[in-house]
């Protein structure tokens, strides 16, 4: 027996220095791309905790042979080199009342590389620009107003030396807004709301929609009862810029508070999607997608930017998995809608108003002050929480979706400083069948081309590459399929669950490699960490109720005290 | 003697009946005194007033100020952040867990003067009274053993076991991650 595991053990060395070996001759002959024939060869290459016991969402941003991350809340950016060695950090000085209002589990983004810096927002209302060489902050601004409500969520995006900086803060009653500073020196140049009078979002001359609801004056103010407009949300998600328009596209987020009885009227601009002029703010236009929301769907769900033949005709597009379940593409020259199919099983939206845009609700599903609605689907979470990719083998999208359904009883709600005022009793359900699926859209025949079921939902990004479709679960796993067929290629088991998007490159010494970041939690994974106490079925935005569920008992337990940057490289 | 039966339990059952008396408004003198509350240097924990023990520590052990405790915990946002005592943003109320003690002191000091991360001050929208009304209730929410007095079901969802139902804390477990 012992002879026998010792001819095992030597036989197993011997096959590793041969492949080591082998492994070594190919590297510098030819090193292998990412791709459908290696992925099977990828291995973790090292780890790096990051001590912060929060959910890691975002993706890592990657310089020769440096990687960077930033922690969530409260901060701090690390440069590592890629061996996994710690080059420098900065943390940043933060205010803790941030953390009362990181609703969805507080989940930030970052950083973003451009031009040897770094640029990041904090939770706590911060936009900084940190030199990737140094770790020298160049500048630091304090853009949000944590008195107001506000916090900082997305990664800012940079572009045409301008970095453009979106609030969050719906729940707190926060009026939404979109600020550009100047790269150089992170001076504001411009910021507009979300609501409110014309001159303040920033709707002149250059305002044209594609539909006639959006025309008229001080929108922002008239389709409001009278001041409930200040108390408004509107808070950009993820924001995209077209450089060749000159135009950024965001969506703004739900009216505040959830409470539909409590703001009759379309509650413009809120839950629909802008595009602004890059260089002066001023509005282009507004596609509504869940006027007078009912369901606190909001729309700043993350797009994508798309540029290929629609019905014979090269366009611009904007694909956009609206929270209300409805895949919509768009013309993002003129905000029109070109196509609207649901990805997820849905009933509160039946379809899409051909004259207004605006989606049909389902009078079964609408919401209403102390009046219970069951079974509404998708939750408000949205079955898109993160960044879907274009596959470029194959042109189709790959949509990491939820299929929550959530029961919602609005209540009236005041708007207190400091406090959420959301609004409603609310309740996340898991459907029957599985509670989530990468869902590879084909435009082309506005259909999905496969579906990979999962039993939870999926929370974190997708990385398309060599023909990969690569994203993390919940429950800790990192997957690789094949983009052409949604098989299955490859996967690793992370220490905990991710809702990070991965990210691939090739390092200084010509070898491909994979990060993602784990660590468990935002609106569907905070359940996970501890905190939360799952019999208030309220809990966590309701997510508690759906934990509850045997589909989704699983991710109790799945945090572990700190998250994790795993990276991953070719032989 | 028949006849006396019925009466003599009537009787009885009026001597029963003990009417509490609640004032439409608490004397102001009272309602200052009730704030005088003595935290420990920490913040955590500390003596009640002394008109706080003199009342009978009126509050914690009376339905009708748990149950105002109750509407005021729904009024002020206190569910935007801690749900139904499940926590969200702000810590859970229900597992047995207090960062800042379990005592109702250090809980009316929660509630007046707000807590660093990101609890709010309530001093200037409740006054000392309705303050205690909230913290007896987030007690009884999170208690640690059955208590005589306990507020009415949800008027809303009923998204948790009620609060009469004795303790609500689960068994000690692990605490919770920050």
């Amino acid at each position: 027996m012992g002879l026998k595991a010792y001819a095992f053990e030597t036989s197993i060395r011997g096959a590793l220095v041969a492949g080591a070996l082998l492994g070594s001759q190919t590297a510098r002959a030819d090193p292998p791309a990412l791709g459908l024939e290696t992925i099977g060869r990828l291995e973790l290459a090292w780890t790096f905790r990051t001590g912060n016991p929060r959910g890691h969402a975002g993706a890592p941003a990657v310089s020769g042979d440096s990687i960077f991350v930033l922690t969530p809340f409260p901060h701090a950016l690390v440069a590592l080199d890629l061996q996994g060695h710690e080059r420098w950090r900065v943390v940043p000085d933060s205010d803790p009342r941030a953390e009362g209002l990181a609703t969805g589990g507080g989940v930030t983004d970052g950083p973003v590389l451009a031009g040897g810096r770094l640029y990041l927002t904090t939770l706590d209302g911060h936009a900084m620009a940190v030199e990737a060489a140094t770790g020298r902050v160049a500048w630091d601004r304090a853009v949000a107003s944590l008195d107001a409500g506000e916090t900082l969520r997305n990664a800012p995006l940079v572009q045409g030396g301008r970095v453009y900086v979106g609030s969050a803060g719906d729940d707190a009653g926060a009026r939404g807004w979109l600020a550009a500073l100047d790269s150089g020196t992170g001076r504001e140049l411009w910021r507009r709301l979300s609501t409110g009078p014309d001159g303040e979002v920033g709707i002149g001359p250059q305002f044209r929609s594609a539909y006639p609801t959006e025309a008229g004056a001080d929108l922002g103010v008239r389709t409001w009862p009278p001041e409930a407009w200040r108390q408004g949300g509107g808070s950009p998600g993820p924001i995209l810029a077209d450089a060749e328009l000159g135009v950024v596209v965001y969506g703004t987020g739900h009216p505040a508070p959830w409470n539909p009885d409590q703001r009759p009227g379309s509650n413009r601009w809120t839950s629909g999607l802008f595009a602004r002029d890059a260089a002066t703010g001023a509005a282009r236009w507004f596609t509504p997608t869940n006027p007078h929301d009912e369901h606190a769907y909001g729309a700043a769900s993350p797009n994508l930017l798309v540029d290929r033949p629609w019905r014979g005709v090269d366009r611009k597009l904007l694909v956009h998995p609206d929270p209300n379940g409805f895949l919509q593409v768009l013309d993002r020259e003129t905000g029109l809608i070109l196509s609207a199919k649901p990805i997820v099983p849905t009933n509160a939206v039946s379809g899409l108003d051909a004259g207004s845009g605006a989606p049909v609700r389902a009078d079964a599903k609408r919401t209403h002050a102390d009046t219970m609605t069951r079974d509404i689907c998708p939750a408000w979470t949205g079955p898109v929480l993160a960044e879907p990719a274009l596959s470029a083998e194959t042109g189709f999208v790959l949509l990491p979706t939820s299929r929550l359904c959530m029961d919602l009883e609005p209540r009236d709600s005041g708007v207190i400083p400091g406090t959420l005022s959301i609004g409603a009793n609310v309740r996340l359900k898991v459907p029957a069948g599985p509670a989530g699926a990468l869902v590879a859209w084909d435009l082309e025949r506005e259909a999905p081309a496969w579906t990979a079921e999962e039993p939870l939902p999926l929370a974190g990004g997708v990385l398309a590459t060599g023909g990969l479709a690569i994203y993390g679960t919940l429950d800790g796993r990192l997957k690789a399929l094949d983009a052409r067929s949604g098989r299955s290629l490859w996967e690793y088991r992370a220490p905990s669950g991710i809702i990070g998007r991965p990210v691939a490159f090739t390092g200084p010494d010509g070898r491909a490699y994979l990060a993602v970041l784990a660590g468990v939690g935002g609106p569907l994974g905070q359940a996970a960490r501890g905190g939360i106490d799952v019999r208030d079925a309220t809990a966590a935005g309701g997510l508690a109720n759906a934990v509850r569920q045997a589909a989704y008992r699983d991710i109790l337990g799945q945090g572990d005290e700190s998250g994790s940057l795993l990276v991953f490289r070719l032989p | 003697m028949r006849a006396l039966a019925p009466a003599v339990l009537a009787a009885l059952a009026f001597a029963g009946c003990q009417r509490e008396t609640r004032d439409f408004r608490t004397d102001p003198p009272v309602l200052a005194a009730l704030d005088d509350v003595a935290p420990l240097p920490n913040r955590i924990g500390g003596a009640p007033p002394d008109v706080y023990v003199a009342l009978g520590q009126p509050y914690q052990a009376n339905a009708y100020a748990l149950s105002e405790g109750k509407r005021l915990y729904d009024g002020m946002n206190c569910k935007g952040c801690h749900a139904d005592g499940g926590g969200g943003t702000g810590p859970a109320l229900l597992d047995g867990w207090w960062r800042y003690g379990p005592d109702i002191v250090s809980l009316y000091v929660t509630l007046r003067d707000g807590r660093p991360r990101g609890m709010p001050s309530y001093a200037d929208k409740l006054n000392s009274e309705q303050l205690w009304q909230v913290a007896a209730y987030v007690q009884t929410i999170g208690s640690y053993r059955a208590a005589t007095a306990a507020t009415s079901r949800n008027d809303q969802m009923q998204s948790r076991p009620s609060e009469n139902r004795g303790p609500a804390r689960a068994p000690l477990t692990e605490p919770p991650s920050r």
